[in-house]
Protein backbone atom coordinates (compact mmCIF):
# COMPACT_ATOMS: atom_id res chain seq x y z
CA UNK A 1 0.00 0.00 0.00
CA UNK A 2 1.23 3.49 -0.75
CA UNK A 3 1.25 5.80 2.26
CA UNK A 4 2.35 9.35 2.85
CA UNK A 5 2.70 11.42 5.96
CA UNK A 6 4.27 14.59 7.28
CA UNK A 7 7.33 13.82 9.38
CA UNK A 8 9.03 16.69 11.19
CA UNK A 9 7.37 19.09 8.77
CA UNK A 10 8.43 17.25 5.60
CA UNK A 11 6.32 15.08 3.32
CA UNK A 12 7.40 11.46 3.07
CA UNK A 13 5.83 8.57 1.23
CA UNK A 14 6.54 4.93 0.61
CA UNK A 15 5.21 1.51 -0.23
CA UNK A 16 4.48 -0.74 2.75
CA UNK A 17 2.79 -4.02 3.57
CA UNK A 18 -0.27 -3.69 5.84
CA UNK A 19 1.73 -5.45 8.58
CA UNK A 20 4.64 -2.97 8.46
CA UNK A 21 4.93 -1.16 11.78
CA UNK A 22 5.36 2.60 11.81
CA UNK A 23 8.74 2.24 13.54
CA UNK A 24 9.91 -0.13 10.77
CA UNK A 25 8.81 2.36 8.12
CA UNK A 26 10.65 5.19 9.90
CA UNK A 27 13.86 3.27 10.50
CA UNK A 28 14.27 0.92 7.58
CA UNK A 29 12.54 2.73 4.74
CA UNK A 30 13.17 6.36 5.62
CA UNK A 31 16.45 5.90 7.52
CA UNK A 32 15.15 7.83 10.52
CA UNK A 33 16.98 5.64 13.01
CA UNK A 34 16.70 8.01 15.97
CA UNK A 35 13.48 6.24 16.95
CA UNK A 36 14.59 3.01 18.62
CA UNK A 37 13.11 -0.44 19.06
CA UNK A 38 13.76 -1.65 22.57
CA UNK A 39 11.34 -4.29 23.82
CA UNK A 40 9.09 -4.40 20.74
CA UNK A 41 6.20 -5.21 23.11
CA UNK A 42 4.75 -1.72 23.87
CA UNK A 43 6.42 -1.50 27.25
CA UNK A 44 9.79 0.27 27.08
CA UNK A 45 8.89 3.43 25.17
CA UNK A 46 12.17 3.70 23.21
CA UNK A 47 10.02 3.96 20.07
CA UNK A 48 7.95 6.90 21.36
CA UNK A 49 7.06 9.48 18.72
CA UNK A 50 4.28 12.04 18.41
CA UNK A 51 1.33 11.59 16.09
CA UNK A 52 -0.85 14.68 15.74
CA UNK A 53 0.80 16.05 18.88
CA UNK A 54 0.17 12.98 21.07
CA UNK A 55 2.91 10.65 22.30
CA UNK A 56 2.48 7.10 21.08
CA UNK A 57 4.55 3.94 20.75
CA UNK A 58 5.49 3.49 17.11
CA UNK A 59 6.15 -0.24 17.60
CA UNK A 60 2.44 -0.64 18.28
CA UNK A 61 1.02 1.24 15.33
CA UNK A 62 0.79 0.04 11.74
CA UNK A 63 2.46 2.35 9.26
CA UNK A 64 -0.82 2.43 7.30
CA UNK A 65 -2.56 3.87 10.37
CA UNK A 66 -0.21 6.86 10.17
CA UNK A 67 -1.13 7.53 6.53
CA UNK A 68 -1.97 11.22 6.18
CA UNK A 69 -1.05 12.01 9.78
CA UNK A 70 1.41 14.50 11.26
CA UNK A 71 4.40 12.73 12.83
CA UNK A 72 7.21 14.15 14.97
CA UNK A 73 10.34 12.15 15.76
CA UNK A 74 13.52 12.86 17.70
CA UNK A 75 15.21 14.00 14.48
CA UNK A 76 12.94 17.03 14.37
CA UNK A 77 13.55 18.20 17.93
CA UNK A 78 16.89 20.06 17.59
CA UNK A 79 17.22 23.09 15.32
CA UNK A 80 18.36 22.50 11.74
CA UNK A 81 21.78 23.98 12.59
CA UNK A 82 22.29 21.40 15.35
CA UNK A 83 21.45 23.66 18.27
CA UNK A 84 19.91 21.39 20.89
CA UNK A 85 16.35 21.85 22.09
CA UNK A 86 16.17 23.04 25.74
CA UNK A 87 14.93 19.58 26.75
CA UNK A 88 17.91 17.90 25.08
CA UNK A 89 20.22 20.42 26.69
CA UNK A 90 18.68 19.63 30.08
CA UNK A 91 19.29 15.90 29.61
CA UNK A 92 22.96 16.68 28.95
CA UNK A 93 23.24 19.04 31.92
CA UNK A 94 21.52 16.76 34.43
CA UNK A 95 22.96 13.39 33.51
CA UNK A 96 19.67 12.31 31.97
CA UNK A 97 21.33 9.61 29.92
CA UNK A 98 24.08 7.07 30.12
CA UNK A 99 24.04 4.57 27.24
CA UNK A 100 21.51 6.72 25.40
CA UNK A 101 19.32 3.96 24.03
CA UNK A 102 16.13 5.07 25.80
CA UNK A 103 16.89 8.78 25.33
CA UNK A 104 14.95 9.52 22.12
CA UNK A 105 11.82 8.01 23.67
CA UNK A 106 12.48 9.80 26.96
CA UNK A 107 12.80 13.15 25.18
CA UNK A 108 9.61 12.60 23.17
CA UNK A 109 7.74 11.63 26.36
CA UNK A 110 9.25 14.61 28.20
CA UNK A 111 7.98 16.98 25.51
CA UNK A 112 4.53 15.36 25.77
CA UNK A 113 4.55 15.86 29.56
CA UNK A 114 5.36 19.55 29.11
CA UNK A 115 2.62 19.84 26.51
CA UNK A 116 0.04 18.22 28.80
CA UNK A 117 0.88 20.60 31.65
CA UNK A 118 1.26 23.88 29.81
CA UNK A 119 1.76 26.78 32.19
CA UNK A 120 1.94 24.53 35.26
CA UNK A 121 4.75 23.93 37.68
CA UNK A 122 5.32 20.22 36.96
CA UNK A 123 5.99 18.23 40.12
CA UNK A 124 8.51 15.44 40.45
CA UNK A 125 5.62 13.10 41.23
CA UNK A 126 3.87 14.01 37.97
CA UNK A 127 7.05 13.46 35.97
CA UNK A 128 7.66 10.05 37.56
CA UNK A 129 4.03 9.01 37.09
CA UNK A 130 3.96 10.07 33.44
CA UNK A 131 7.23 8.28 32.67
CA UNK A 132 5.40 5.03 33.36
CA UNK A 133 5.69 4.08 29.70
CA UNK A 134 9.45 4.64 29.35
CA UNK A 135 12.10 2.32 30.75
CA UNK A 136 15.74 3.21 31.41
CA UNK A 137 18.14 0.50 32.54
CA UNK A 138 21.14 2.75 33.27
CA UNK A 139 20.36 5.88 35.19
CA UNK A 140 17.86 4.85 37.84
CA UNK A 141 15.67 7.68 36.48
CA UNK A 142 16.86 10.30 38.95
CA UNK A 143 18.84 12.28 36.38
CA UNK A 144 16.04 11.94 33.84
CA UNK A 145 13.45 13.30 36.27
CA UNK A 146 15.71 16.24 37.15
CA UNK A 147 16.40 16.85 33.46
CA UNK A 148 12.71 16.93 32.58
CA UNK A 149 11.93 19.32 35.43
CA UNK A 150 14.75 21.63 34.28
CA UNK A 151 13.88 21.24 30.60
CA UNK A 152 10.25 22.08 31.32
CA UNK A 153 11.27 25.24 33.18
CA UNK A 154 13.59 26.26 30.34
CA UNK A 155 10.82 25.69 27.78
CA UNK A 156 8.41 27.76 29.83
CA UNK A 157 10.97 30.57 29.83
CA UNK A 158 12.14 30.16 33.42
CA UNK A 159 15.65 28.72 32.75
CA UNK B 1 3.01 -10.81 12.13
CA UNK B 2 1.30 -12.95 9.54
CA UNK B 3 0.20 -11.03 6.45
CA UNK B 4 -3.32 -9.59 6.36
CA UNK B 5 -5.40 -7.23 4.28
CA UNK B 6 -5.92 -3.77 5.79
CA UNK B 7 -9.08 -1.79 5.34
CA UNK B 8 -9.71 1.66 6.79
CA UNK B 9 -13.45 1.92 7.28
CA UNK B 10 -15.10 5.22 6.41
CA UNK B 11 -18.34 4.51 8.27
CA UNK B 12 -19.97 1.89 10.49
CA UNK B 13 -21.75 0.41 7.44
CA UNK B 14 -18.47 0.30 5.58
CA UNK B 15 -16.79 -1.49 8.50
CA UNK B 16 -19.57 -4.04 8.87
CA UNK B 17 -19.60 -4.64 5.11
CA UNK B 18 -15.86 -5.27 5.11
CA UNK B 19 -16.24 -7.61 8.08
CA UNK B 20 -18.94 -9.59 6.26
CA UNK B 21 -16.86 -9.83 3.11
CA UNK B 22 -13.75 -11.01 4.93
CA UNK B 23 -12.95 -14.70 5.44
CA UNK B 24 -11.84 -14.10 9.00
CA UNK B 25 -11.89 -10.39 9.66
CA UNK B 26 -11.16 -8.52 12.86
CA UNK B 27 -11.96 -4.98 13.85
CA UNK B 28 -9.22 -2.73 15.20
CA UNK B 29 -10.01 0.17 17.54
CA UNK B 30 -6.87 1.55 19.22
CA UNK B 31 -4.95 -1.64 18.52
CA UNK B 32 -3.27 -1.70 21.92
CA UNK B 33 -4.18 -5.36 22.42
CA UNK B 34 -4.64 -6.42 18.80
CA UNK B 35 -1.26 -5.29 17.45
CA UNK B 36 0.79 -7.02 20.21
CA UNK B 37 -1.36 -10.13 19.66
CA UNK B 38 -0.65 -10.05 15.91
CA UNK B 39 3.06 -9.47 16.55
CA UNK B 40 3.19 -12.59 18.70
CA UNK B 41 1.36 -14.52 15.97
CA UNK B 42 -1.38 -15.40 18.42
CA UNK B 43 -3.98 -14.36 15.85
CA UNK B 44 -4.11 -14.72 12.09
CA UNK B 45 -6.99 -12.60 10.75
CA UNK B 46 -7.45 -12.42 6.98
CA UNK B 47 -8.45 -8.76 7.25
CA UNK B 48 -7.88 -6.01 9.81
CA UNK B 49 -10.66 -3.42 9.63
CA UNK B 50 -9.50 -0.15 11.15
CA UNK B 51 -12.25 1.81 12.90
CA UNK B 52 -9.96 4.83 13.44
CA UNK B 53 -11.30 6.83 10.51
CA UNK B 54 -15.00 6.68 11.33
CA UNK B 55 -16.38 10.07 12.27
CA UNK B 56 -18.61 10.52 15.30
CA UNK B 57 -17.40 7.57 17.36
CA UNK B 58 -15.35 9.55 19.84
CA UNK B 59 -16.31 12.25 22.27
CA UNK B 60 -17.86 12.73 25.67
CA UNK B 61 -21.28 14.18 26.50
CA UNK B 62 -22.64 14.76 29.98
CA UNK B 63 -26.26 15.48 30.83
CA UNK B 64 -28.04 15.53 34.18
CA UNK B 65 -28.22 11.78 34.54
CA UNK B 66 -25.44 10.17 32.49
CA UNK B 67 -21.95 10.44 31.07
CA UNK B 68 -21.89 9.09 27.52
CA UNK B 69 -18.54 8.16 26.02
CA UNK B 70 -18.07 7.34 22.33
CA UNK B 71 -16.58 3.90 21.66
CA UNK B 72 -13.43 5.27 20.02
CA UNK B 73 -12.71 7.82 22.78
CA UNK B 74 -9.19 7.22 24.06
CA UNK B 75 -8.43 6.70 27.73
CA UNK B 76 -6.35 9.91 27.90
CA UNK B 77 -9.38 11.97 26.86
CA UNK B 78 -11.62 10.40 29.51
CA UNK B 79 -8.90 10.79 32.18
CA UNK B 80 -8.39 14.48 31.33
CA UNK B 81 -12.04 15.45 30.81
CA UNK B 82 -13.16 18.15 33.23
CA UNK B 83 -16.77 17.11 32.62
CA UNK B 84 -16.11 13.47 33.51
CA UNK B 85 -14.06 14.48 36.55
CA UNK B 86 -16.97 16.58 37.70
CA UNK B 87 -19.77 14.08 37.04
CA UNK B 88 -18.10 10.71 37.79
CA UNK B 89 -14.58 11.35 39.15
CA UNK B 90 -14.06 7.59 39.64
CA UNK B 91 -14.46 7.03 35.88
CA UNK B 92 -11.80 9.60 34.99
CA UNK B 93 -9.54 8.17 37.71
CA UNK B 94 -10.00 4.63 36.40
CA UNK B 95 -9.07 5.76 32.88
CA UNK B 96 -5.94 7.44 34.25
CA UNK B 97 -4.74 4.12 35.69
CA UNK B 98 -4.79 2.20 32.40
CA UNK B 99 -1.37 1.33 30.97
CA UNK B 100 0.85 4.38 30.46
CA UNK B 101 0.42 7.78 28.75
CA UNK B 102 1.32 6.47 25.29
CA UNK B 103 -1.11 3.57 25.58
CA UNK B 104 -3.83 5.89 26.93
CA UNK B 105 -3.38 8.07 23.83
CA UNK B 106 -4.37 5.13 21.60
CA UNK B 107 -6.44 2.67 23.62
CA UNK B 108 -10.21 3.10 23.48
CA UNK B 109 -13.23 2.37 25.69
CA UNK B 110 -14.94 0.30 22.98
CA UNK B 111 -11.83 -1.73 22.28
CA UNK B 112 -11.27 -2.44 25.95
CA UNK B 113 -14.75 -3.72 26.71
CA UNK B 114 -15.17 -5.61 23.40
CA UNK B 115 -11.92 -7.44 24.20
CA UNK B 116 -13.00 -8.03 27.83
CA UNK B 117 -9.57 -8.93 29.14
CA UNK B 118 -10.10 -10.25 32.68
CA UNK B 119 -7.49 -7.79 33.95
CA UNK B 120 -8.82 -4.74 32.11
CA UNK B 121 -10.12 -1.78 34.13
CA UNK B 122 -13.03 -0.45 32.07
CA UNK B 123 -15.28 -3.51 32.56
CA UNK B 124 -15.23 -2.56 36.27
CA UNK B 125 -16.72 0.87 35.57
CA UNK B 126 -19.24 -0.45 33.03
CA UNK B 127 -20.55 -3.14 35.40
CA UNK B 128 -20.03 -1.14 38.60
CA UNK B 129 -22.05 1.81 37.33
CA UNK B 130 -24.66 -0.35 35.58
CA UNK B 131 -23.86 1.29 32.26
CA UNK B 132 -25.61 0.67 28.96
CA UNK B 133 -23.55 -0.45 25.95
CA UNK B 134 -24.94 0.94 22.70
CA UNK B 135 -24.14 -1.03 19.56
CA UNK B 136 -24.96 -0.95 15.88
CA UNK B 137 -27.84 -3.34 16.63
CA UNK B 138 -29.17 -2.65 20.12
CA UNK B 139 -28.61 -1.51 23.69
CA UNK B 140 -27.05 -4.01 26.08
CA UNK B 141 -27.19 -3.70 29.88
CA UNK B 142 -23.82 -4.09 31.59
CA UNK B 143 -25.14 -7.07 33.56
CA UNK B 144 -25.71 -8.91 30.26
CA UNK B 145 -22.63 -7.70 28.38
CA UNK B 146 -19.64 -9.49 29.93
CA UNK B 147 -20.22 -13.20 29.44
CA UNK B 148 -16.82 -14.82 30.08
CA UNK B 149 -13.07 -14.57 29.69
CA UNK B 150 -12.52 -12.47 26.53
CA UNK B 151 -16.22 -13.09 25.76
CA UNK B 152 -19.05 -10.59 25.45
CA UNK B 153 -22.67 -10.55 24.31
CA UNK B 154 -21.59 -8.92 21.02
CA UNK B 155 -22.68 -10.89 17.94
CA UNK B 156 -20.45 -11.50 14.90
CA UNK B 157 -19.78 -8.16 13.25
CA UNK B 158 -21.70 -6.07 15.82
CA UNK B 159 -19.92 -2.86 16.80
CA UNK B 160 -20.07 -0.81 19.98
CA UNK B 161 -20.90 2.83 19.26
CA UNK B 162 -20.99 4.35 22.76
CA UNK B 163 -21.45 3.60 26.44
CA UNK B 164 -23.76 5.53 28.78
CA UNK B 165 -22.71 5.60 32.42
CA UNK B 166 -25.49 6.68 34.84
CA UNK B 167 -24.17 9.28 37.28
CA UNK B 168 -24.05 7.71 40.77
CA UNK B 169 -24.34 9.45 44.14
CA UNK B 170 -20.81 8.28 44.91
CA UNK B 171 -18.34 5.93 43.29
CA UNK B 172 -14.72 4.90 43.63
CA UNK B 173 -12.28 2.49 42.01
CA UNK B 174 -9.32 0.88 43.70
CA UNK B 175 -7.03 -1.65 42.12
CA UNK B 176 -3.91 -3.55 42.96
CA UNK B 177 -1.95 -3.08 39.74
CA UNK B 178 0.61 -5.49 38.42
CA UNK B 179 3.75 -3.42 39.03
CA UNK B 180 5.03 -3.88 35.47
CA UNK B 181 1.96 -3.92 33.23
CA UNK B 182 -0.43 -1.90 35.41
CA UNK B 183 -3.14 -4.42 34.61
CA UNK B 184 -5.45 -5.13 37.52
CA UNK B 185 -4.42 -8.10 39.70
CA UNK B 186 -7.63 -7.34 41.58
CA UNK B 187 -9.75 -4.22 41.52
CA UNK B 188 -13.04 -3.07 42.99
CA UNK B 189 -15.42 -0.50 41.53
CA UNK B 190 -17.99 0.56 44.13
CA UNK B 191 -20.97 2.76 43.28
CA UNK B 192 -23.77 4.06 45.49
CA UNK B 193 -26.75 4.88 43.31
CA UNK B 194 -30.42 5.71 43.78
CA UNK B 195 -31.18 2.06 42.97
CA UNK B 196 -28.75 0.59 45.48
CA UNK B 197 -25.09 -0.28 45.78
CA UNK B 198 -23.06 -2.03 43.07
CA UNK B 199 -19.65 -3.62 43.58
CA UNK B 200 -17.83 -4.85 40.47
CA UNK B 201 -14.60 -6.85 40.74
CA UNK B 202 -11.98 -6.75 37.96
CA UNK B 203 -8.80 -8.73 37.47
CA UNK B 204 -9.59 -11.47 39.94
CA UNK B 205 -11.96 -13.74 38.02
CA UNK B 206 -12.26 -14.98 34.43
CA UNK B 207 -14.39 -11.91 33.76
CA UNK B 208 -15.62 -8.91 35.74
CA UNK B 209 -18.31 -9.90 38.29
CA UNK B 210 -20.48 -8.37 41.00
CA UNK B 211 -19.75 -9.06 44.65
CA UNK B 212 -23.40 -9.40 45.65
CA UNK B 213 -22.78 -10.23 49.30
CA UNK B 214 -20.82 -6.99 49.65
CA UNK B 215 -23.57 -5.07 47.87
CA UNK B 216 -26.17 -6.34 50.37
CA UNK B 217 -23.97 -5.47 53.34
CA UNK B 218 -23.28 -1.99 51.97
CA UNK B 219 -26.98 -1.36 51.41
CA UNK B 220 -27.44 -2.00 55.14
CA UNK B 221 -24.57 0.25 56.12
CA UNK B 222 -22.36 2.03 53.58
CA UNK B 223 -19.03 1.73 55.36
CA UNK B 224 -15.80 -0.22 54.99
CA UNK B 225 -16.58 -1.92 58.32
CA UNK B 226 -19.78 -3.37 56.89
CA UNK B 227 -17.81 -5.55 54.47
CA UNK B 228 -14.81 -6.22 56.70
CA UNK B 229 -16.13 -9.66 57.71
CA UNK B 230 -16.99 -10.84 54.20
CA UNK B 231 -14.54 -13.30 52.74
CA UNK B 232 -14.63 -14.05 49.03
CA UNK B 233 -14.11 -17.73 48.14
CA UNK B 234 -10.99 -18.40 46.07
CA UNK B 235 -12.80 -21.06 44.03
CA UNK B 236 -12.92 -20.08 40.38
CA UNK B 237 -10.67 -17.02 40.71
CA UNK B 238 -7.65 -16.62 38.44
CA UNK B 239 -4.34 -18.12 39.47
CA UNK B 240 -1.22 -17.30 37.45
CA UNK B 241 2.38 -16.20 37.90
CA UNK B 242 1.19 -12.82 39.18
CA UNK B 243 -0.98 -14.06 42.06
CA UNK B 244 -2.67 -17.16 43.43
CA UNK B 245 -6.46 -17.42 43.64
CA UNK B 246 -6.26 -17.18 47.45
CA UNK B 247 -4.19 -13.97 47.24
CA UNK B 248 -6.64 -12.48 44.76
CA UNK B 249 -9.56 -13.40 47.04
CA UNK B 250 -7.85 -11.52 49.85
CA UNK B 251 -7.08 -8.53 47.61
CA UNK B 252 -10.74 -8.23 46.60
CA UNK B 253 -11.67 -7.52 50.22
CA UNK B 254 -8.85 -5.01 50.63
CA UNK B 255 -9.61 -3.16 47.39
CA UNK B 256 -13.36 -3.11 48.09
CA UNK B 257 -12.84 -1.66 51.57
CA UNK B 258 -10.50 1.01 50.17
CA UNK B 259 -13.00 1.89 47.45
CA UNK B 260 -15.83 2.22 49.98
CA UNK B 261 -13.60 4.39 52.17
CA UNK B 262 -12.84 6.56 49.12
CA UNK B 263 -16.56 7.15 48.59
CA UNK B 264 -16.89 8.84 51.97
Amino acid sequence: MNISMTINGKEHSGEVEPRTLLVEFLRYQLGLTGTHVGCDTSQCGACTIHMNGKSIKSCTLLAVQADGQDIATIEGVADADGTLHPMQEAFRDHHGLQCGFCTPGMIMSALAIVDRHKGEDISEETIREELEGNLCRCTGYHGIVKAIAAGAKAMQGGA
Amino acid sequence: MYAFEYKKAASLDDAQGAFKDADDGTYMAGGMTLIPTLKQRLAMPSDVIDLGGIAGLSGITVDGSAVTVGAMTCHADVAASAEVKNAIPALAYLASLIGDPQVRNRGTLGGSIANNDPAADYPGAVLGLGATVHTTAREIAADDFFTGMFETALEEGELITKVSFPIPEKAAYQKFPNPASRYSVAGAFVAKTGDGVRVAITGAGPTVFRATEMEKALEGSFSADAIAGISIPADGLNADLHASAEYRAHLIGVMAKRAVADCA
